[in-house]
């Protein structure tokens, strides 16, 4: 009796001093955006009994693996609803794997709006667009809340842009997330290019687009790709700049 | 060899042999030797190797992680992560359950066979006998850790090398820094030093569970009743975090609940802290205060639950 009270005793007073360690460890983690997911009644709902346990013992990863390759399926049997639905879980389990909320926004800007789009069980054209944008609107909200969970990284920036760029056809937006990507450590040099060449489409800007655009021609012979020297003649043209000012013919 | 016909208490000629001996001898009993608790390490490991359950379990292991590459075949960043995470989602579960099914027979096991009064009747403390019998089970956790290890990063490897270059060949018309760019991507995308972290710290978390176990395994009756006890135990641990931050920072709840609560904290270990591989295969960076501070807590938790199991052991009656 007296060992059994005595192990009990070390238990406790050694859950005493690793308590403010534990802790600590956990504020570091939470800090450095480990284990954002939030455990609640709607995750449960969503992932199944099996599924929430697994995902509660240390197999969140795997868990959402498995979730992705049924959104997959899911995706060859355009079955939209149940890729919606699994992308939801997906992300939520793995916040920060990019690569999930990607596909997402891939899944429900690209392929889904299209095949809502081309529905012909649908005979009124104008509830095929409204269903359509309700499409592009998942899109773009699966890249925020991306962009939320993982702010430091381009690539959704780059996603979002061109989304904005591709299906809302809004310039203005698509140059800020270019703009914002290519501010952003890791970011590919093309991001910077998209930025301005988006800025050249937007109506009133077009003396920063041109001032943009030329400040990448400067910048070196590398950046004379054939897109660039296109808009920024364009920009020369609609700001009437003078003659000897303009970038040479040859370079068209 | 002579203390130990002593102690079996051997005829009284045997008895004058051992004197004789130990005045002709200057070797005397040690209360702790190194050696001994290497021998033991070393049976306990021909011991375990030697069992099914290790091969069962190893075997699954490395299917799964080889098999792992004929799951999914998408684009390569998918492919690659869905490989990590299936690969070290693998060895964290198997080295889990080999660390608990193992160790949970070990003191049920001799004690059926008797081999732990032989052991036990010659000048061996029980504790080093502990210490011995787990060491094993932490080598053998090693052992097939890295053979799991080598097999991933075979195969991770393997799946690169095609990636890159069929990624050359159809980009060896782009320009060099373009197929540069693309090719660093996919080295990016496959391999981080971060990777061997998260191996680490499963096996930190799976001596944890062998150390947990025998401690278990020392006031159980049957091994079946310790492996019961190390699943809830498992689910509990990975639950303890949260109930933890729940009794230090919610002060609203009833005092029933706060004291239920600080007993899961108190009592489980946080196994959560030891679970590094889902941020680690999405290629987030671990910091080396954060993981040496891991590894330092799962040391702390096997000389606790080793010393533990030794007082539990040495007040049982055998």
């Amino acid at each position: 009796m007296k060992r059994f009270l005595a192990t009990i005793l070390i238990v406790i007073a050694s859950g005493v001093a690793r308590l403010p360690v534990e802790h600590q460890l956990s504020s570091v983690r939470r800090q450095l955006g480990f284990a954002d997911v939030r455990f609640d009644l709607d995750l449960r709902e969503q992932l199944g009994q099996l599924g929430f346990i697994a995902a509660f013992s240390g197999f969140r990863a795997i868990v959402a693996d498995m979730l992705f390759i049924q959104a997959h399926v899911a995706w060859e049997q355009t079955e939209w609803g149940r890729v919606l639905l699994l992308f939801r879980q997906t992300t939520t389990l793995q916040p920060h794997a990019l690569l999930f909320w990607e596909m997402a926004a891939w899944h429900m800007g690209w392929n889904a709006s299209s095949a809502a789009f081309n529905d012909q069980s649908q005979p009124r054209q104008a509830l095929r667009i409204k269903a359509q944008r309700e499409y592009f609107a998942l899109a773009r909200d699966f890249l925020s809340r991306g962009i939320q969970n993982n702010p430091d990284r381009p690539q959704l920036y780059e996603s979002l842009a061109r989304l904005y760029k591709e299906k809302y056809h809004d310039h203005p937006r698509a140059a800020e997330f270019f703009g914002k990507a290519a501010a952003l450590p890791g970011a590919p040099g093309y991001d910077k290019r998209f930025a301005a060449y988006e800025l050249s489409y937007c109506e009133g800007r077009e003396r920063e687009a041109y001032q943009t655009l030329k400040r990448l021609y400067d910048m070196s012979e590398q950046e004379w790709l054939p897109t660039l020297i296109t808009r920024l003649k364009a920009m020369e043209e609609k700001l009437d700049i003078p003659r000897e000012q303009r970038i040479p013919d040859k370079d068209r | 060899m002579s203390e130990a016909r002593h102690a079996d208490g051997g005829a009284t000629s045997t008895e004058h042999t051992a004197v004789t001996t130990r005045r002709e001898s200057p070797l005397r009993h040690r209360a702790f030797s190194p050696q001994r608790i290497a021998a033991i390490c070393a049976n306990t490991l021909t011991e375990l190797t030697r069992m099914k359950v290790f091969y069962f379990l190893l075997l699954f292991g490395l299917i799964l992680i080889g098999g792992s590459v004929f799951l999914a075949r998408f684009s390569f960043q998918q492919e690659f992560q869905i490989l990590k995470d299936i690969s070290l989602g693998s060895m964290s579960i198997f080295s889990s359950l080999l660390a608990i099914v193992t160790t949970a027979r070990l003191i049920p096991q001799d004690i059926e066979d008797r081999t732990v009064y032989s052991i036990l009747a010659k000048p061996v403390p029980r504790f080093e006998y502990l210490i011995g019998r787990l060491g094993g089970v932490l080598v053998l956790l090693a052992v097939s850790l890295v053979a799991m290890s080598a097999a991933f990063l075979a195969v991770l490897y393997m799946r690169e090398q095609a990636v890159l270059h069929e990624t050359a060949r159809q980009m060896s018309a782009a320009p060099g820094d373009q197929l540069n760019q693309a090719l660093q991507a996919i080295r990016e995308s496959a391999f981080n030093l971060n990777l061997f972290s998260g191996i680490a710290i499963i096996y930190v978390k799976a001596c944890l569970l062998a150390a947990l176990t025998l401690f278990v395994s020392t006031f159980a009756t049957t091994s079946l009743f310790t492996v019961v006890v190390m699943a809830f135990i498992y689910f509990i641990g990975h639950l303890q975090g949260t109930a933890r931050e729940y009794w230090l920072h919610q002060h609203g709840a009833d005092w029933g609940a706060r004291l239920f609560l600080a007993f899961v904290a108190l009592v489980f270990p946080d196994l959560q802290a030891f679970n590094f591989v889902d941020e680690v295969v999405v290629g987030t960076a671990i910091p080396l205060m954060l993981f040496l501070k891991t590894v330092g807590l799962g040391a702390f938790y096997v000389v606790l639950y080793t010393a533990l199991a030794a007082v539990v052991f040495s007040g049982k009656e055998l």
